[in-house]
């Protein structure tokens, strides 16, 4: 008799368990995660980046948020960005990025896999532009991305853009550098990357290639974490505790 | 006789021309008889003399003094030289809202008025609506139309019978005017005077040998324009743009609504005709000739030729409240100013390889420009130069193609300065990268560094000294990019800037 009630309690929360995860597969794409069999996988390369977001790869039709802390880190913000642009502009090959206060260098994108003339920039004068353009920008389908570099953008604005994101399937990726007051915003996933100092095998002296601590701090239904991540022939590295070995013949070619 | 049935002119004679417009500007100049006159060999010598003093007798050619003797009120004003031609200049562009084609004469005007007069119903009620409006604004004026201008020329001036002339009718109506309204020269007339040929009709059909020996070709020429066996053509004062439409308003129109609906009409007419075409436009633009004389104009500008009315329509419409329609819009024009063929892209079956040619594309970068100015967008092409900042180009259009490779084999930061900023360092000497360096007040202690790259600006260009650009990493692990401009030597210390920033 109580291994009756035991075996029954087992059946319940097993249904239970498979309702549950079937409401949040249904919750899913109602929360801006939908995954289209049209859409083109992206692949990142790094198994534990992929794995703590929902499906298990790296979300597009929606908005990415990256945050710059410190002046310093604009670069490697701009950097990573550019690395993940890469990825994603396989399918489509035109891109839009929109700025107040551009200093990225067109030609650098070369070293990140990307052809420089497939990128559209807008320089506009003031912030408010901005996010009228970044909206008119995400419902246009033939552009692969729409990164934005803003300081500020509330709630109300960034739920906008989600909304016109995921109708169109486009990607956006917004870059707040230094932000005056890090409000939440409606995206898929908050990162933050910082630099760090570089390494190269058999601690031979000079420069190697970029080292990013990639922080995923917020994600929509997934799992946040962080890793060191090195970016070297276009592709993605998790470097582990113990030094990997880089093979001396590897061209570098980031910058 | 040439086969252009089709062809209609109307001339138009200001007969008190500069008076006229003083008397606009001055009305109380209205009743009193006055004359312009311009000082000729120590005299001064009437010009023109006002509708009112010519009734009292004085005409142009008159000297002062006489004039004076005949009507010892009248006023002198000084003449200015420049003020006709100015003024029939104003008048011409005033009557582009009865035809594109319009020149200017001596005292007077030519429009061409080949297929416009319909858009008035008839000819009588055009010509009767050119003549009042002119009279409304106060000068004095005759006007005719014929097949030719040499006709119509003649009938304005000299004619008195009817301003109409049909087609067909030259010889009839030229036949009783004197030869001067074929717009000789004295000396011709004064031949044609001695004969006793005191009417057009008196020659007209006399051996065409017979008076080319006497008179020579000119007559004959003037003769033959006149009567249609010889084409004659003007010079438009505004030329005429191929691609352009046109939408005449009976009623002024003075609300957004209104110039909304005709500005849709002409988009559609034009981009009908340049679909048919396979062309599109790159430049439009919308021209308001209001009542009081007043033009008002919106460009737009598009990345790609379009000849989308809708997407035209949205460039347009967030300008249209920029037009102040004042009293009224009579006349809208729709002009291409640069109309380019279409490239057809072919047609994917799947949305991707959303490439730069696709048209939404264009229409987005066309909406972003008309809203935020012109120079908002930039695409950049490389550019066969050493120096970081002038390697990359912006490109002119969207289908711009880069001429040479994008090049790979060197590192370039991701952020590059506007502008290198001075540093300063502790480097060892002659060529070795900095042990430390101070940027924006903040000291940064080099912990590696890669061996130096030269670029030196090309000598034809620029004769800058060389800068040795160094990638440095300092111990929170940003990475630089420095340079040093030229070499250590015994009295001169090279400066040190930072140029950018590694990811």
């Amino acid at each position: 008799m109580k291994e009756q009630s035991f075996h029954n309690e087992k059946v319940c929360a097993y249904k239970n368990a498979r309702i549950i995860s079937q409401l949040q597969r249904d919750i899913m794409p109602l929360q801006g995660l939908k995954k289209l069999s049209t859409d083109s996988s992206v692949n990142l390369g790094v198994h534990p980046i992929e794995n703590s977001f929902p499906y298990s790869s790296f979300p597009i039709g929606c908005i990415h948020e990256f945050l710059s802390a410190s002046n310093n880190d604009i670069a490697s913000t701009n950097g990573f960005v550019a690395a993940l642009l890469s990825k994603l502009m396989l399918s489509k090959a035109t891109a839009i990025w929109i700025s107040t206060t551009r200093n990225l260098f067109p030609a650098a994108l070369k070293n990140f896999g990307i052809d420089p003339e497939h990128i559209i920039f807008i320089d506009l004068e003031k912030e408010k532009d901005v996010l009228y353009t970044i909206e008119e920008a995400l419902k246009c389908n033939r552009i692969a991305t729409v990164i934005a570099e803003i300081k500020q953008i509330n709630f109300k604005e960034s739920r906008r853009l989600q909304l016109a994101a995921e109708q169109s399937r486009v990607t956006g990726f917004i870059i707040r550098h230094q932000p005056k007051v890090l409000n939440t915003i409606a995206c898929v996933s908050r990162w933050c990357v910082k630099s760090l100092p570089s390494e190269l095998s058999n601690g031979m002296p000079g420069v190697g290639f970029p080292r990013w601590n990639v922080e995923l701090l917020k994600v929509r239904n997934g799992k946040p974490g962080s890793w060191k991540i090195e970016y070297s022939s276009n592709s993605f590295q998790e470097i582990k505790e113990k030094v990997i070995d880089i093979p001396q013949t590897q061209i570098r070619n980031v910058g | 006789m040439l086969d252009d049935m089709g062809k209609r002119f109307v001339t138009i004679w200001f007969r008190h021309l500069k008076t006229d417009w003083m008397i606009r500007r001055k009305p109380e100049l209205k009743d009193i008889p006055f004359v312009l006159a311009h000082p000729d060999r120590g005299r001064m010598i009437i010009t023109e003399v006002s509708a009112v003093a010519k009734a009292k007798g004085l005409c142009a050619g008159m000297v002062v003094a006489d004039a004076r003797i005949i009507l010892p009120a009248v006023q002198v004003v000084n003449d200015d030289a420049n003020l006709a031609g100015k003024l029939l200049k104003n008048l011409c562009a005033w009557c582009i809202r009865f035809t594109p084609v319009a020149t200017v004469d001596t005292a007077g005007l030519i429009l061409d008025i080949s297929g416009c007069a319909h858009l008035w119903e008839s000819e009588e009620n055009y010509l009767r609506t050119i003549i009042s409006k002119l009279k409304g604004f106060g000068y004095h004026i005759r006007a005719a139309m014929a097949d030719t201008i040499g006709t119509a020329w003649a009938v304005s001036r000299y004619g008195k019978v009817k301003a109409i002339i049909h087609p067909g009718e030259q010889a009839e109506a030229l036949a009783p005017l004197l030869p001067a309204a074929l717009r000789l020269d004295a000396d011709t007339l004064e031949g044609l005077h001695k004969l006793g040929l005191d009417n057009i009709g008196s020659f007209m059909n006399m051996p065409r040998s017979a008076l080319r020996r006497r008179f020579g070709d000119q007559l004959l020429l003037r003769l033959d324009q006149a009567l249609n066996f010889e084409e004659e053509f003007i010079q438009p004062l505004i030329a005429v743009e191929p691609y352009s439409e046109r939408l005449p308003c009976l009623e002024p129109i003075q609300t957004a609504t209104g110039i909304e609906i005709a500005l849709q009409k002409l988009l559609e007419e034009l981009c009908k005709r340049l679909h048919k075409e396979g062309k599109g436009l790159r430049i439009a633009c919308f021209k308001c000739f209001r009542v009081d004389g007043e033009l008002e104009q919106l460009t737009i500008h598009t990345n790609h030729a379009s000849n989308n009315p809708k997407h035209l329509f949205k460039l347009f419409q967030i300008k249209i409240e920029n037009i102040e329609p004042a009293l009224g819009i009579e006349l809208f024009m729709l002009e291409a100013l640069k109309v380019e063929d279409i490239i057809t892209v072919q047609q994917t079956f799947w949305s991707g390889n959303g490439s730069l040619e696709s048209t939404e594309v264009a229409e987005l970068l066309d909406n972003l420009q008309n809203k935020f100015g012109n120079n908002i967008v930039h695409r950049y092409l490389p550019d066969e130069q050493h120096l970081p900042e002038l390697s990359i180009k912006i490109a002119g259009s969207l289908k711009d193609k880069p001429a040479t490779e994008w090049r790979n084999d060197k590192l370039r930061p991701i952020q590059l300065l506007h502008e290198p900023q001075r540093i300063e360092v502790t480097a060892p000497i002659p060529d070795y990268p900095p042990m430390n360096f101070r940027y924006k007040n903040r000291l940064h202690k080099v912990q590696k560094a890669d061996a130096c790259e030269r670029i030196e600006a090309e000598w034809w260009l620029n004769a800058g000294l060389h800068r040795d650009y160094y990638i440095v990493e300092d111990e929170e692990g940003k990475r630089y990019w420095l340079f040093r401009e030229g070499h250590y030597d015994a009295d001169n210390k090279p400066a040190w800037f930072m140029h950018g920033f590694f990811a």
